[in-house]
């Protein structure tokens, strides 16, 4: 019986907010892995052949079989480890749990980080808009549940760590309010929820060394200016 | 006798996210109503039942919508499970296929698109871009007849619909798909001798006209 203890490696970054996705699904499913740290700046003989399409982090490789996209991911781990569920079993519960997901990957992401990260200033202030839309939309869903799961963490929760982890950290290091508690207060007290969650608080970096290696980044990207 | 919940999709005109839909539905052999939107003028249901993205395709069953395109085959998939699986019931091999799915929305796509829009350096770049992503997904394709291995699948679904843009992006861009990619031209002849293929993909000469229209209305020359 039992496929839980198996040949599992997960390939990561420490800064990731997509790893983290990983590593939290896993913990939530108490699946053991073997952790590698990737330097991004010099990608591994092992990253390129494991994900040669987007030679990103993470990729994890079950039993020799490799995949990468956290989302992908992460529903994986939930049909191969059945205790748990990450996500609903109702067919349109879990379309919606998908959809939500999505929504963070290509409304919140892209536009947060644009928004910290751009020298051009009425592209960010494009960027911090595109931004609040996004989270007013997620403010909106979240209504009085606990998380965006329910009573338990699931999937949009878990694709979720980066606004509850990364932009605080992102809009502290540049001084721009991005997700205050005043702006969205069911979101705010659903990260603090989530964050102090006791399997999400033990598998989230740690704050100072990926608070330092943004900072450098930011530095950098506005030095060049 | 308990009633087939009503099933009610909303497209529009030559999108390959709304043919998508259209293909899952006829696989599975579900009846459903077809509302053409207007994108230039939204209908109020349109925007009730996708507020946040106002896009097609929107499915709507049992009252309530589903949005987002793969999205709406997994559903389509899981709730009508027994006629013609599009998903593979190993995990592993389900994860691969919505990988190379995704992969046809992040690489194909925009790809594809930047091909009929853009001219010059610009437009060499989107095809060299587009053929590569081809590229990748015929090496996933290998020597298997569809994607899905054996059986018309996920990713088929996903890909096929970009077939008859094919001839808009040859036209636009002068090159041609066959002869980068010819063992994908030979998965998308097979793939249109299924009727629910065939019976949805549109006719790609009006899909050229579609976007010469497009391109006169909307954006300057």
């Amino acid at each position: 019986m039992a496929s839980s203890q198996e040949d599992v490696t997960l390939l990561g970054a420490i800064g990731s907010p997509f790893v983290c996705r990983v590593k939290i699904a896993f913990k939530l499913k108490g699946v053991e892995y073997k952790y590698v740290e990737e330097n991004l700046a010099n990608k591994s003989e092992q990253l390129l052949k494991y994900n040669p399409v987007h030679k990103k982090v993470p990729v994890i490789v079950h039993n020799d079989k490799p995949l990468a996209e956290s989302l992908v991911i992460v529903e994986y781990i939930d049909e191969t480890w059945k205790n748990n569920p990450i996500l609903p079993s109702d067919p349109y519960q879990r379309a919606l749990a998908r959809f939500w997901s999505k929504f963070i990957d290509d409304k919140v992401v892209g536009a947060s980080w644009s928004a910290v990260s751009t020298i051009d200033e009425k592209e960010r202030e494009k960027n911090v808009k595109e931004t609040f839309e996004a989270l007013q939309f997620l403010e909106n869903e979240l209504k009085d549940k606990k998380f965006f799961g329910g009573e338990e963490v699931g999937l949009v929760d878990i694709a979720a760590v980066y606004i509850a982890f990364w932009i605080p950290m992102f809009q502290e290091i540049r001084g721009l309010d991005l997700f205050t508690s005043e702006k969205f207060p069911k979101l705010y007290n659903w990260s603090q929820e989530f964050l102090n969650h006791p399997i999400v608080k033990e598998n989230l970096p740690p704050r100072e060394p990926v608070f330092a290696f943004f900072k450098g980044l930011f530095e950098s990207i506005f030095a060049s200016k | 006798m308990v009633e087939e919940a009503k099933v009610v999709l909303l497209g529009s005109g030559f999108s390959m996210f709304g043919m998508r839909a259209k293909i899952a539905l006829a696989e599975k052999g579900i009846k459903y109503e077809y509302m053409e939107e207007d994108l230039a003028n939204k209908s109020p249901l349109l925007q009730e039942m996708n507020p946040i993205h106002k896009k097609i395709p929107v499915l709507i069953h049992h009252g309530r919508p589903i949005c987002e395109s793969l999205i709406i085959v997994e559903y389509i998939d899981m709730v009508w499970p027994n006629n013609s699986p599009l998903l593979p019931s190993d995990p592993y091999h389900k994860a691969q296929a919505r990988f190379w799915a995704d992969f046809v929305d992040l690489k194909v796509y925009h790809a594809s698109r930047r091909v009929w829009i853009s001219k010059g350096d610009e437009q060499e770049v989107a095809k060299k871009d587009f053929l590569e992503s081809l590229k990748q997904l015929e090496e996933f394709l290998g020597d298997k007849p569809y994607f899905g291995g054996d059986t018309f699948g996920f990713v088929d679904v996903a890909l096929i619909p970009f077939y008859c843009w094919f001839y808009s992006y040859e036209t636009f861009g002068n090159f041609k798909v066959e002869a980068e990619c010819p063992k994908l031209i030979s998965w998308a002849k097979r793939c249109m001798q299924r009727e629910s293929v065939s019976e949805t993909l549109a006719d790609e000469k009006e899909v050229y006209e579609g976007i010469l229209d497009y391109k006169d209305k909307f954006m300057l020359n």
